[in-house]
């Protein structure tokens, strides 16, 4: 037990961390609590410089806790990930302040932080049970982070609406637990890579395996288990959609990965029809129901369900290539998510609505901000030279790769329903950007004024997009490398 | 570094320059931006002068720099000339350095304007020199995305977001359906690398299944063709030109829409060489609905700049019936066109820019008499009409008389056709548009119109008009150097190629001239 501690002290010290700014809300008076979230931030690079530096305990490869929690390349990637993700959304968190009930600031940065320990345990689960209690301790503090504007009816409606769903989702999950334990006996995914083939026809496991998928679906918000996502992102405080919308999704996306490829991965081989046809209409559904929006938040809320979609490709496509896409893609989605929701929470936050005519005149207002708007919707657009295009390139291109080993026509028809789906995009994300430049119902005109650190927020979030878009070299080659744990899975 | 490096790099680095420079110093901003475009354009007169003392690469490609960029994927970063892409980029320099001289009619936002322009720039010239399939098709999208940007806010008319929406949509599916036939033909081909050359030279030895021909050439021809405004999906382009403002028009009209015949000719005929001979018939009967049927609508225009943007629709005719040929003089002679077009399509582009600059409308009906206010203009508009017809002493004689030499022997019913609507049908739009729009009673409203005045602003067009003479009467510039590499693409596509009657031909062409 105590070797296995060598492995989390990632882990530990996040959750340290989450207790030290909770208890630092006694100490510091209201007016100066915002300043909190920086110490935060402080720790978390910290941390981040010690993944990089190899001193971390997550680059301390092995398996820990009778194989229940594991090390490994792919979590590595995705710690370094999440921790970047919780910086940015703590910044975005530190200008949100204002608008959080007097005070309460601290205790909702160290809501992101537990958070933050929850999908860091979810990176490097190994174990149905370690999975079932890191997305419980993602998704209980979610419930929390969404509803924390009490006094805003929205924002406790979307509480409401998360809380219902998730918890069904959970049930589902622990249902589909149970019926895999019930018939293999094993919960551990090692052990379960070895023995799924015995199952491969028994209903029950089959029924279990994919009602542990009808949970991860409705982490990802993937098509059918997508209805929550519009409304609670509307509602919810934007620091809480911005990490929803990263942080939650990748969370679902690594386990997603973990258990079709190191669980059951002679399962997965025979789900190619299942996989195609859910990431085709999640696309689909994602991008039309977009194209009417106003609401920004909302817009949002669909388009990350397209992006699901298209993340679903690179699992679909059941080869390495698809899952080094996926990571990359995530990566370049990180920064441009997390640009798009800084805009909406600098510029949104004085304003009644969250429409996207609030946009008008922004240019004048702030052309940094117009111009970390755009960028963030030129690469979700997936247009070079940004993030998002290498990304989508690299999905596309897994697809057609199965497409000519398979000669399965399924792949086929899905790459041109993924191409729709970026066409259909191009006319929701530029209608934001022309509300931005060429807008004529401007009637605010004053500057905005930014911060230091919000202004740092966003040059980063800018230089991460166009890092990717232009030399995608350095994390390509750790994504190749973190995809290197799954199983081949093969015919 | 090689050259081409310098050539498109100059306008981008000038783009990040423009960045810094605060917007309210408008002349240096400008000045900027044509110094940029006027050392692209030098060097691009320097690299095509020493083409022919430069040593060819081992697969024949000139002026040569690779680096390596994405190793996993077997991208890098790689431009070399040959005679397809050289007389490309010479153009491309030369309209974007007219397209730079001629942006003072943009008065609002100059600064986003000539950021734009100079990406757009190097985007294209960087997409031509590219030997790399992933650099090929990223730099052209570089270039593309400025355009919808340029329309979007300085576009003109009460079409214009009408306008934006449709060419953005319309282009990004060509594009997009264009990325999946190369990812497509990455993955088929099997060598690991997007290295133009190198695919090549591996599917010499294991040519391409004919069925996996069949399913990408498709894509390539139908996703370059939307960009190339093949009918009939050309519906985007005389509008998009229409409303776009000049200096967007005449290098995306000019440069950027070139990109996908030199794709299809590059790529999709040396690899696919069974697909297009089953397709080339398709492709023939296709591009008589540009000539005949998009010229037929240019007759009835009644906006000069609709007839402008259906008149080079119809141009597209005539290299698509070279490439359909696929034989040597066909495409020796689509490949002329393609740098004739593009000078042409760019001072038309200009010329009408500045009549609207002027006067504020291009309607026909309410246009006349110009010729006696605006002598400069109108005598250089009346030389563009007559190379759009085809008169001999202009860059596109040459090139349509070659693809019609070259089309008869393939498809001797399309080449009569076509040549109808070459000499018919184009004659009668561009001089019925000279005679409504520079002769007869000069409406006193325009009395107060002043020509273009300085050398300065006479500068781009005469450049323009110089080029397509030099390229008019001595063809031999371009064919000397295209022939080689045309006659190793047609060995490609056909086993007994029939090299030796080109150099007769162009010969021929030169001395008729």
């Amino acid at each position: 037990m105590n070797a296995s501690l060598n492995f989390i002290g990632l882990e530990i010290s996040v959750i340290g961390l989450g207790l030290v700014l909770m208890l630092a809300d006694f100490f510091v008076p209201a007016e100066r609590r915002r300043f909190i979230g920086y110490a935060g931030i402080a720790a978390l690079g910290v941390l981040l410089i010690m993944s990089f530096s190899g001193n971390g305990t997550c680059s301390n490869f092995g398996f820990g806790f009778n194989n229940a929690f594991v090390n490994d390349g792919l979590s590595l990637f995705f710690k370094r990930f999440f921790i970047v993700a919780a910086i940015l959304v703590l910044f975005i968190a530190a200008e949100f302040s204002d608008k959080l009930a007097a005070g309460s600031i601290a205790e909702y940065y160290s809501l992101i932080i537990f958070a933050l320990a929850g999908m860091l345990f979810a990176a490097s689960s190994n174990d149905f049970v370690m999975l079932f209690v890191a997305i419980e301790l993602i998704t209980v503090t979610f419930y929390v982070l969404v509803s924390f504007q009490r006094s805003k009816v929205a924002s406790l409606e979307a509480g409401v609406k998360y809380l219902i769903l998730g918890a069904l989702s959970s049930s589902f999950m622990v249902f589909g637990i149970a019926l895999i334990w019930g018939t293999t006996g094993t919960l551990n995914f090692t052990e379960l890579a070895a023995v799924a083939p015995q199952f491969e026809t028994s209903r029950i496991f089959l029924l279990g395996v994919l009602l542990v998928l009808v949970g991860l679906g409705f982490k990802i918000a993937a098509f059918p288990f997508q209805i929550w996502a519009p409304d609670v992102y509307q509602g919810a405080p934007t620091p809480t959609t911005a990490f929803l919308a990263i942080g939650s999704k990748a969370a679902g996306f690594v386990l997603l990965l973990r258990v079709l490829f190191t669980a059951v991965p002679s399962v997965t081989l025979h789900w190619e029809k299942l996989l195609i046809v859910i990431s085709a209409i999640t696309i689909l559904y994602g991008n039309l129901c977009a194209l009417p929006q106003r609401n920004l938040k909302r817009l949002f809320g669909y388009s990350s369900i397209s992006h699901a979609g298209y993340l679903l490709l690179g699992v679909a496509a059941l080869n390495a290539n698809g899952q080094a896409a996926i990571l990359y893609y995530l990566a370049g989605y990180l920064f441009t998510v997390l640009a798009g929701f800084l805009v909406i929470a600098l510029v949104l936050r004085h304003l009644e609505t969250d429409d996207v005519s609030g946009l008008a005149g922004l240019s004048q207002r702030s052309p940094l901000l117009a111009a970390t708007m755009t960028i963030s919707m030129v690469s979700l657009a997936g247009i070079p030279p940004l993030a998002g295009f290498f990304g989508k390139f690299l999905l596309l291109k897994s697809v057609i790769e199965a497409a000519q080993k398979s000669h399965h026509y399924g792949y086929i028809y899905l790459v041109f329903i993924a191409l729709a789906g970026v066409v259909i995009s191009l006319y929701y994300y530029f209608n934001v950007v022309r509300a931005i430049y060429w807008s004529k119902e401007a009637r605010d005109l004053s500057p905005i004024a930014l911060s230091a650190p919000a202004k740092l927020t966003a040059w980063v979030c800018i230089a991460g997009i166009f890092w990717l878009g232009l030399f995608p070299n350095t994390v390509l080659n750790l994504a190749n490398q973190a995809a290197t744990v799954f199983v081949a899975v093969t015919k | 570094m090689s050259i081409l490096t310098y050539i498109a790099g100059w306008p981008l680095l000038a783009a990040l320059v423009l960045i810094v420079v605060p917007r309210n110093f408008r002349v240096i901003i400008r000045a900027i931006a044509v110094l940029a475009t006027l050392i692209s354009a030098v060097l691009a007169v320097k690299m095509f002068c020493n083409y022919g003392s430069a040593l060819p690469d081992a697969d024949g490609y000139r002026f040569v720099q690779q680096i390596p960029w994405v190793e996993s994927l077997g991208i890098s970063y790689h431009v070399g000339v040959d005679g397809l892409n050289v007389g490309l980029i010479l153009m491309g320099a030369i309209v974007a350095f007219a397209a730079a001289l001629c942006s003072f009619e943009i008065q609002t936002r100059e600064k986003e304007f000539y950021i734009l322009l100079l990406v757009m720039t190097g985007g294209i010239l960087g997409a031509f020199a590219s030997l790399d399939l992933f650099f090929f098709y990223f730099l052209h999208e570089l270039a593309l995305v400025p355009t919808f940007i340029m329309i979007g806010v300085w576009g003109r008319g009460e079409k214009k977001n009408y306008a934006t929406f449709q060419i953005t949509l319309y282009l990004s599916i060509g594009a997009l359906i264009a990325l999946i036939g190369l990812i497509a033909l990455y993955i088929q081909c099997g060598a690991n690398t997007f290295d133009i050359p190198k695919i090549i030279e591996h599917a010499k030895t294991n040519p391409l299944a004919v069925n996996a021909q069949n399913f990408i050439f498709p894509l390539l021809l139908f996703g370059f063709g939307i960009l190339v405004s093949l009918w009939p999906f050309h519906s985007w382009a005389p509008l998009g030109y229409g409303v776009a403002p000049s200096p967007t028009s005449m290098l995306h009209a000019g440069v950027l829409k070139k990109f996908g015949l030199y794709g299809l000719i590059r790529i999709a005929l040396p690899l696919m060489p069974q697909a297009a001979q089953s397709w080339a018939h398709v492709i023939a009967w296709l591009c008589v609905g540009n000539i005949l049927y998009v010229g037929w609508v240019a007759m009835r225009q009644k906006d000069l700049n609709l007839l402008i943007g259906n008149s080079s629709v119809a141009h597209m005719g005539f290299i698509f019936l070279g490439i359909a040929s696929l034989n040597l003089i066909g495409i020796t002679g689509a490949v002329l066109i393609m740098v004739a077009h593009g000078f042409l399509a760019a001072l038309t582009f200009a010329l009408s820019g500045y009549i609207y600059k002027q006067t504020g409308t291009l309607e026909i009906s309410a246009l006349g008499g110009l010729c006696r206010k605006l002598p400069f203009i109108g005598t250089a508009l009346v030389m563009a009409a007559m190379a759009g017809c085809g008169l001999p002493g202009f860059a596109n004689f040459v090139g349509e008389a070659t693809v019609f030499f070259g089309a008869w022997k393939a498809f001797p019913t399309i080449t009569v056709i076509a040549l109808w609507g070459a000499l018919v049908i184009g004659g009668i739009y561009m001089t019925r548009a000279i005679r409504n729009v520079l002769h007869g009673p000069l409406p006193e409203k325009w009395n107060s119109l002043s020509d273009a005045s300085h050398l300065w602003r006479k500068l781009p067009y005469a450049l323009l008009l110089a080029s397509l003479f030099v390229f008019g009467v001595w063809p031999r510039l371009l064919t000397e150097k295209i022939n080689p590499d045309a006659v190793k693409i047609v060995a490609q596509i056909s086993p007994a190629p029939s090299a030796d009657k080109l150099v007769a031909q162009s010969e021929n062409s030169g001395v008729r001239n």
